[in-house]
């Protein structure tokens, strides 16, 4: 009997039926589902693609984006390259991975996720940063500290 | 009263969002009749957020604008006043041709976007047979705006003598180099034009399907770019019959997954089919055997949102701009540590120093200029004393560097170039494919070499540049191939950087 997990994606995956090159749009609707990519959603998208496990799972490990384990209740992408290096980019990542109490990839005890991220397209602006998915200019400590307080964390 | 303020994500990034709600409450508390019209940005990302008041002279531009500024402006007393946009000096010195409706339009709106001269290139193109509208390209003398700088007539051309039932138009929207944003201010500010460079490209070389393939990191230009290709179907320039003639043609929007070597035409390929992303060797060369071994064109956002205005002012027309090999406008990305940061479309041919000098008016720090890297990631660092190169495709290669997406990034005097150095290839190792050795390898090793130089290590130095000859010699593509061009341009330019580690560690 299908599992909760292999039901769902199997429905993501009927949504995607007859597209062409539908695996990277299926990834994504299942990241977008769950939070991330379950090890039990690859046979399922596998078998309905034609594909072995492994090609499959070779897709899902090249990209930085999709998740083995779910983040945390927040994300605070940061932007390390090198247009917001120029304007003190890396000192803000230091600060903000010290106040978190966590390095790159990782989840502070308030649940908030720091993930690096090599540009935004907001190069003028930088340090940039996209928390919770908004787009964020000229980032810095004092911006950090306004929005974990409206996170409450 | 009509106001005008830019939703790009870098006015958003800056604020404009708030600025929008302050506005709306007022008119609604106040009973004004108010019209906000939400375009994209003009491109002068430190006055952003814009807010522009039209009179019966033209658009009046304030900025940068807070939500307390609001009442002010809409009283007519503010000195956030800027006077008018188009007379602005920024403004002024350019030729928007490109950009021309981005900041100006209403993005989803095909009425603004006709009234602006929108459709009038596919129109044209529609009166014209496929290898007529093959030759307007190529004489116009457009080249790849992605970085190659290949001539894109020649591209579509390949692809229109190929036999195929199917072929495909894909645009590389992955603009993953720091330090650009141009397609993504395109695609935010004016999508409709990009849909029309496809549709054209589909014309000329008989292909059907298109596909556009933004990175994730882009999710404002995703959503802009969704809601064009929908508005597009819904008004005939997409589907079936374009624009009601015996011509189809579609486009898909596909989103990227945080990969940089996805900006590789092969490996963008091979994303969109659903393979692991790794580069393809080439030949066979993706007009020949592109996506589903089909023949495709691969052109970037900025070359095929160029085409409209070629079709619709000629080829000549596009052609009488620029310098030497390198024809046309180029819109440039001043970026990083700069008072004036922003777009700034022009010709090709002025010099580095008039870019960073003049026009972005030097560092945001005060501080003097060190370096400037040109390209992005993969794009050298240049020191001032080559501030007199012309913008060129030749003419940056002759330097040892590159035009790429033409993005600019400034650094002042406080950069360590043996950091930056060393950056490049820890970036090359992070976002390496993996498929040949001098890139999965090197890039490591490379980073350990730098690391050695910064220990003491001057015998470190000739294995570096060994390193990255071999590198830029053998790798698959430019990701290992050039970055090569950030590593020895420092080492080069800057190598007081590089001895003083030495001292130190003495």
């Amino acid at each position: 009997m299908a599992s909760p997990v292999e039901t769902r994606v199997g429905e993501i995956v009927a949504r995607h039926e007859g597209m062409e090159g539908p695996l990277l749009p299926i990834l994504h609707a299942v990241q977008a589902a769950f939070g991330h990519v379950p090890r039990d959603a690859l046979p399922v998208i596998a078998e309905a693609l034609n594909l072995s496990r492994a090609e499959v799972h070779g897709v899902v490990t090249f990209y930085h984006d999709f998740r083995s384990e779910p983040a945390g209740r927040h994300m605070i992408r940061l932007c390390r390259a090198e247009a917001c290096q120029a304007t003190g980019g890396d000192a803000v990542a230091a600060a903000v991975r010290d106040r978190l109490g966590v390095d790159w990839h990782g989840t502070s005890g308030s649940g908030v996720t720091l993930e690096p991220v090599f540009c935004l397209g907001l190069c003028a602006c930088g340090p940039a940063a996209l928390v919770d998915g908004e787009v964020v200019g000229r980032f810095d400590a004092a911006r950090l500290e306004a929005i974990l307080k409206e996170w409450g964390a | 009263m009509r106001l005008f303020l830019s939703q790009d994500a870098a006015a958003k990034a800056l604020g404009s969002e708030a600025v929008a709600e302050e506005i709306r409450q007022l008119a609604e508390r106040r009973g004004d009749d108010i019209e906000l019209v939400r375009t994209g940005s003009r491109g002068m990302v430190w006055l952003e957020p814009l807010l522009e008041v039209e009179t019966p002279q033209g658009r009046v531009a304030y900025g940068p604008v807070t939500p307390a500024d609001v009442p002010a402006i809409l009283a007519g007393t503010s000195d956030k006043a800027l006077g008018l946009t188009e007379e602005l000096p920024w403004m002024k010195g350019q030729t928007r041709l490109t950009f021309a409706r981005v900041g100006v339009i209403d993005p989803l709106s095909p009425a603004d976007y006709q009234a602006h001269g929108g459709l009038a290139g596919l129109r044209r193109a529609l009166s014209m047979t496929a290898p007529e509208i093959v030759a307007e390209i190529t004489e116009s003398g457009l080249r790849g705006r992605g970085g190659a700088g290949f001539p894109t007539g020649i591209k579509w051309k390949t692809v229109a003598e190929a036999p195929g039932a199917r072929k495909y138009i894909v645009c590389n929207a992955d603009e993953g180099d720091s330090g650009t944003f141009a397609d993504r201010m395109l695609m935010e500010g004016d999508p409709l034009t990009l849909v029309e460079g496809m549709v054209i490209a589909g014309l000329a070389t008989g292909a059907t399907q298109g596909f556009v393939y933004i990175r994730s990191e882009y999710p404002d230009a995703i959503r802009v770019m969704e809601g064009a290709v929908a508005l597009a179907r819904a008004e005939g320039i997409l589907g079936p019959s374009v624009l009601g003639s015996a011509h189809a043609f579609d486009i898909e929007i596909r989103v990227g997954a945080g990969a940089y070597v996805c900006g590789e035409e092969t490996s963008l390929l091979n994303s969109i089919e659903g393979l692991r992303p790794v580069v393809r060797a080439k030949p066979p060369l993706p007009a020949l055997q592109g996506f589903m071994g089909r023949p495709t064109v691969v052109n970037n956002v900025i070359s095929l949102a160029t085409v409209p205005v070629i079709l619709e002012k000629g080829a000549a027309f596009y052609r009488d701009f620029g310098l030497g090999r390198s024809r046309g406008t180029i819109p440039l990305q001043i970026a990083g540590n700069v008072r004036r940061g922003g777009l700034y479309e022009v010709a090709f041919g002025l010099t580095l120093g008039q870019i960073v000098d003049e026009i972005a008016g030097g560092t945001a720090s005060g501080r003097p200029v060190k370096a400037v890297q040109v390209g992005g990631p993969l794009g050298a660092y240049f020191p001032r004393a080559l501030f007199d190169t012309p913008f060129g495709y030749e003419e940056y290669a002759a330097k040892d560097g590159l035009v790429g997406h033409a993005g600019i990034v400034v650094f002042d005097d406080t950069a360590d170039m043996l950091a930056q150095a060393r950056f490049a290839l820890e970036f090359c190792a992070i976002e390496s494919c993996g498929k040949c050795t001098p890139c999965r390898i090197g890039a490591v090793r490379g980073v350990e070499t730098v690391d050695r130089i910064a220990a003491g290590d001057a015998a470190a130095i000739p294995i570096l540049t060994d390193l990255c000859n071999t590198m830029k010699l053998g790798s698959l593509c430019a990701l290992g191939g050039f970055t090569p061009y950030p590593v020895m341009s420092a080492l080069t330019h800057f190598p007081d950087d590089f001895a003083r580690a030495r001292e130190a560690a003495e």
